[in-house]
């Protein structure tokens, strides 16, 4: 029977009646009295140099109340990195200066040049128009292997275009050259991750209030982290102390990594409305979202896979060219590394890998995490080789991924993780049910019969989620910790407020964080409220990012509860004339163990803020604790893919005919939940695959800039998905055992998508097809049969 | 500015608009109606579909001033006269046809047109009808459930196959 209430439990979520009726709240839906509304004016050319910019008539014009230049924010920071990486001869990244307003230069389309605030918005739009650019255009370096070949310097002061060339792990270097030198087969891959644009349906926007009564600021966002936002927009740019700085993300209409980074117009709003002391309001158009939110992948590379006779791997060896774009967003320079190269291992025993990543400046919009972040482009060019491999070598692509399977658990891979659990048999032995795949050859004659070419792809993946211990991100660069925090706050009449670091965009926290609470205490998860996204009322939080929030901020909550029913039982053992170590709570009662004598939950909460009858020498009133919780490792979601496309051969366009999923997260909180996640992820993956690409041309005009041309998956192209988690081996080092499970469909299906077409087309005899770029659109599927 | 008025939700409703305004802006910023959202600027995400006159219609594609006297319902006239879901959002509610929300209204509002005009769709038929509304979280699964399953039919056995 599945349960039907607390942990595992498929509970419909309460967010949901908001949002059904209307009455979620946006950051575009709140409005301040005296609201003022800005615009921005941003380059229409990729590079340029700024000779002058003319306000005079844009000021002049009805309803402006000012005109904000670079001039004007002389005194503030530019945007912080939060990344240091360095490189393989042991220098720092090089660190371009980003500014809040471009000065000097314009380096992509997209960058702001000036604000002008309005009382309204057509007001402020109209005036912007009408703001004078003089800038002489330069030449614009997109091509990354042009850029790190000498090209136009996107930041003259660098000196060079090359960020970082990484190494890793640099001391296996000469070890893995000579393994790939001698191996007894060679399979070598060249390939693109295409840059995406993330396209959560909410575009940004901020609203920056200011009470000089008070001295205080507040900055509402479209964040992923308000904390994070906080510490680096008052620290860094602004100046302003965190005590004075509140930053609140309301509902947030969703992020997949683009609403993690610290923007400009974060804190160029914010700059103004202090100036201006009125409210100040931006909402992007979808076009400026298109030119200004961080945009994903964006890597080219080579990979070789040695292997052995028995197809046993030897070595792992990758080149990649990863793009920054114009500067360096808020944590861009570790997701090519440290989320990407530290992946390579996948699910296989390698002994020896070593990926070397070269970080390029270029005139485009700076590159950041996407869903998955770096370890989508890992699993990619893995996933992809091993299959090349096993055309070349005549084997089948499953058996020898199983054959390579690391099997004994922990396992510490070459690139320095340590995988806790995961049973990869097991999540490809459930992957053949629920895919099928004894049924392919029947469904291919099928197609075959309707004049398609049916293709499978199967693939596996692993990440690393819950990032992660800070002693170690430390080390290898992060300006922060990466820890999560949550307050429990118990009422007198038992009511239970969770206060937590961990911000939900979508993935549904007010009812899973209340589902783990009610069950540990044993009350209703109606008893349980779940408060987010206002750093005025939650501790110091790190956000929501990287699969984290039940791996981490689930933590600190189970520690914070953990704390609390400690405390309660102390209290109860006080009321019953019990030792606390003989108090038992079960389903909301405290029992002293082996007698009938209890006292229920509500009766404790009272006698904690009532304390009349109460240890008050030895036992403080109150009921509430704080808890951070720094995890131990990364946690390691596993599992195994499998795509069937069909290809018409008359048109080269794929239909993904079906899809399946099987996968690890270890223990789940709400199954239902977790399969969304799932769903969600492997259509932006099927996007990524088919349809999805961002295109410059040679001027650096962003071609597919609106929803005209950036083909997003609609319902039509994607079908009905199999997903199961039943292959459950739980972390070993936090509480929940749980793993995280909101970036693996974005992660692992895009391999499995290619790999299916690549099949579709060697069966159909086109053997010379090794590989297609994504995404794989009829054009280029069709071009590649016509050899 | 001119005077424009219409009925919402049942409400009577006017106000002054310049005649750029658009249907969405004066739903969300004249009215207060911050269900309705806005998620591109070419008329294509869906996530500002309202009904007018009974029809679905693309509320970022309309002035304001040619609906005079127009009946227009939204998100928030979508719940039962007693305050509870209506068939359709109880649907999106029991399949999880929704994550962060911010297409949903759309999605609710193109679904309900949809099943006024073809009471027992296909999921063919629903994937096509839902072409124009995109969503960035679902990956449509739950969605198209929630669309079938709110016309009646059995979705375990369509999903299932
Ligand atoms: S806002 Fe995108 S279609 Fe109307
Ligand atoms: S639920 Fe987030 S866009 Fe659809």
């Amino acid at each position: 029977m599945p349960k039907d209430h607390g942990i595992g439990a498929s509970q419909k979520r309460r967010e949901d009646l908001r949002f059904l009726t209307g009455r979620g709240r946006y950051t575009d839906d709140i409005n301040l009295p005296g609201q003022l509304y800005a615009a921005f004016v941003r380059s229409t050319v990729a590079h340029g140099r700024i000779n002058a910019v003319d306000t005079a008539t844009a000021a002049a014009m009805p309803g402006v109340v000012r005109v904000f230049t670079a001039a004007d924010f002389a005194a503030v920071g530019g945007l912080p990195c939060g990344w240091q990486v360095t490189d393989r001869h042991g220098k720092p990244m090089l660190e371009p200066k980003h500014p809040v307003l471009a000065e000097g230069k314009v380096r992509h389309v997209g960058d702001p040049i000036a604000l002008v605030v309005a009382e309204t918005a057509e007001q402020a739009r109209d005036a912007a128009e009408a703001v004078i650019l003089d800038i002489a255009e330069l030449p614009p370096v997109l091509d990354m292997k042009a850029a790190v070949a000498g090209g136009p310097l996107v930041h003259d002061e660098l000196g060079s275009n090359l960020c970082y060339d990484w190494g890793f792990v640099e001391e296996n270097r000469e070890a893995v050259d000579a393994a790939i030198r001698s191996a007894h087969h060679v399979t070598t891959l060249e390939l693109v991750n295409n840059r995406l644009v993330p396209n959560a349906m909410e575009p940004r926007c901020a609203v920056g209030d200011y009470n000089p009564a008070t001295d205080e600021t507040t900055l509402y966002t479209t964040s992923q982290n308000p904390h994070v936002i906080r510490l680096l927009m008052g620290a860094f740019v602004l100046g302003v102390p965190e005590h004075k700085l509140r930053v609140v993300a309301p509902d947030v209409g969703g992020g997949f990594g683009s609403k993690i980074y610290h923007y400009a117009e974060e804190a160029a709003v914010t700059f103004a409305a202090r100036a201006l002391r009125r409210p100040v309001k931006w909402t992007a158009s979808r076009s400026e979202s298109f030119i200004t939110d961080a945009q994903g992948r964006d890597h080219v590379t080579k990979i070789e896979l040695a292997l052995d006779r028995e197809g046993h791997f030897l070595a792992v060896r990758t080149e990649t060219y990863a793009n920054m774009g114009a500067y360096l967003s808020t944590f861009a320079p570790c997701i090519p590394t440290w989320l990407h190269g530290t992946l390579m291992a996948g699910n296989y025993r390698t002994p020896l890998i070593y990926v070397n990543v070269k970080a390029v400046f270029t005139n485009t919009v700076p590159v950041d995490a996407y869903r998955g972040a770096g370890r989508p482009e890992a699993t990619f060019q893995l996933e992809r080789v091993i299959d090349k491999a096993a055309r070349e070598l005549g084997m089948d692509p499953i058996e020898l991924r199983r054959r390579n399977f690391i099997t004994e658990f922990p396992y510490q891979t070459p690139v320095a993780l340590v995988y806790d659990t995961g049973n990869y048999h097991a999540t490809m032995d459930r992957l053949a049910e629920i895919a099928d795949l004894a049924g392919f050859e029947k469904r291919r004659q099928e197609s075959a019969a309707k004049g398609l070419l049916r293709g499978l792809g199967v693939n596996c993946y692993i990440e690393a989620c819950g990032i992660a211990p800070s002693n170690l991100v430390g080390q290898l660069g992060a300006r922060a910790g990466l820890y999560e925090s949550a307050t429990v706050r118990v009422n007198a009449t038992g009511g239970v407020v969770v206060m937590t670091g961990s911000h939900s965009h979508g993935q549904g926290h007010e009812t899973t964080f209340a589902q783990v609470i009610a069950e540990m205490i044993g009350i209703p998860e109606s008893q349980v409220e779940i408060v987010h996204g206002d750093t005025a009322n939650t501790p110091m939080g790190m956000g929501t990012y990287g699969s984290r929030s039940i791996a981490v901020g689930g933590s600190a909550m189970v520690r914070a509860a953990s704390k609390i029913i400690a405390k309660a039982k102390k209290i109860a053992a006080h009321l019953l004339e019990a030792s606390d170590s003989d108090i038992e709570l079960k389903d909301g009662k405290f029992t002293v163990a082996g007698t009938d004598k209890s006292v229920d939950w509500g009766s404790v909460c009272l006698a904690a803020y009532v304390p009349h009858n109460y240890p008050l020498a030895d036992l403080e009133p109150g009921l509430e604790e704080t808890a951070f919780y720094d995890p131990a490792n990364f946690t390691f979601p596993s599992g195994a893919y499998a795509c069937e496309v069909e290809v018409d051969p008359e048109t080269g366009k794929v239909t993904v005919a079906r899809f399946a999923a099987a996968d690890d997260f270890g223990n789940v909180i709400n199954p239902m939940i977790v399969d969304g996640q799932v769903h969600g992820g492997i259509a932006q993956g099927i996007g990524q695959a088919l349809l999805e690409t961002c295109a410059y041309d040679e001027n650096g005009q962003l071609v597919t800039g609106s929803y005209m041309d950036y083909a997003m998956p609609r319902a039509d192209d994607v079908p009905f998905y199999a997903v199961d988690h039943s292959c459950a081996t739980p972390c070993t080092h936090n509480p929940l055992g749980v793993k995280g499970c909101g970036e693996a469909g974005a992660i692992g299906s895009p391999p499995a998508v290619v790999n299916a077409v690549i099949d579709a087309l060697q069966r159909a005899g086109h053997t010379h097809v090794t590989h297609i770029d994504m995404p794989l659109s009829p054009a280029r599927v069709w071009a590649a049969m016509q050899h | 500015m001119t005077q424009v008025s219409m009925t919402v939700n049942g409400r009577a409703v006017s106000g002054e608009v310049e005649g750029r305004t658009l249907l969405v802006q004066f739903l969300r910023e004249g009215l207060g109606l911050t269900g309705t959202h806005v998620g591109c600027d070419t008329s294509q995400c869906g996530a500002c579909v309202v009904h007018v006159d009974g029809k679905a219609v693309k509320a970022c594609a309309v002035f304001a001033l040619d609906l005079q006297g127009a009946e227009v319902r939204t998100i928030e006239g979508m719940a039962n006269a007693d305050g509870s879901l209506s068939v359709i959002q109880q649907a999106f509610q029991d399949h999880h046809g929704l994550q962060c929300g911010f297409c949903t209204p759309g999605m609710v509002m193109s679904a309900a047109a949809l099943l006024a005009e073809n009471p027992k769709p296909s999921e063919a038929e629903v994937r096509k009808y839902l072409e124009g509304n995109l969503c960035r979280c679902t990956g449509y699964h739950n969605i198209v459930k929630a669309v079938l399953a709110a016309s009646g039919q059995d979705v375990a056995a369509i999903a299932a196959e």
